[in-house]
């Protein structure tokens, strides 16, 4: 299994994005550096949900936005390691809403269990595949700071 | 012209997260974008040669899609292409 590095402020900015914008998902973008080990994301930037028209269970980014993003953190040395959106009242496994439109490969997808307005559980699945035919979801270790992330949720 | 390559395409790009091309148009910078990085090709178009439904092209801030002469508009030196694909999802 593979394993994402996250610092304790990034999970738990993350996590908070999505108790904000409860009933409805939140989503943004995790940028971090590539090394042997994986990626370890540095930084979490929020992203507007574009799909206002059934936001309670639908998330979409502006490609302009994320092009700004992008932008920015290439200044930073950076780059996009992958994205991370929340489920209100529903579990933090992928859908197949999630996986068909999936794109970004070798990426990681974090998903939070939002219960009640509460952060539950935290999930991150990598996009395996080497296109879009063979893409598919693989469960990962999130590691914070160095820790399993179970203890790390207060 | 600058072409932004993101994560899930470097690897096809001999790592690069940026290539410099010299092109007049979006469509001629990627012709020499796929010409010098051939794997890329599938990755960007279908079969048929359109420009994948997902992927999604800004030449600067402006979307190739909505621009009037889509993937003929002139570029220059100066201007950069993102390329990025969509992030949607939901349960």
């Amino acid at each position: 299994m593979g394993i994402l590095h996250l610092t304790r402020a990034v999970y738990l900015a993350l996590r908070a994005h999505g108790q904000q914008t409860y009933p409805n998902e939140c989503c943004g973008v995790l940028l971090g550096r590539s090394t042997a080990a994986g990626w370890k994301v540095e930084a979490v930037v929020p992203a507007g949900n574009t799909r206002t028209d059934s936001a309670h269970n639908r998330y979409q980014i502006s490609p302009l936005e994320l092009v700004k993003i992008e932008r920015d953190a290439r200044r930073q040395g950076l780059g996009i390691a992958g994205f991370y959106h929340s489920h209100p009242d529903h579990p933090a496994r992928w859908s197949t809403t999630d996986l068909a439109e999936a794109h970004w490969l070798g990426c990681s997808y974090v998903i939070t269990a939002v219960a009640k307005g509460q952060a539950t559980v935290t999930n991150s699945f990598l996009l395996a595949g080497v296109n879009e035919e063979d893409k598919r979801f693989e469960p990962e270790t999130i590691l914070v700071d160095g820790e399993q992330a179970k203890d790390l949720s207060s | 012209m600058t072409i932004f390559i993101p994560t899930p395409l470097r690897p096809y790009a001999a790592g690069h997260d940026a290539i410099d091309v010299d092109a007049a148009t979006v469509a001629q910078a990627l012709e020499a974008l796929t010409g010098s990085h051939p794997d890329l090709r599938k990755h960007l178009f279908t079969p048929e040669g359109k420009v994948r439904a997902f992927v999604n092209l800004y030449l600067n801030d402006e979307d190739v899609r909505y621009l009037p002469a889509k993937e003929a508009t002139a570029v220059s030196t100066a201007d950069t292409l993102s390329i990025i694909p969509s992030i949607a999802g939901g349960d």
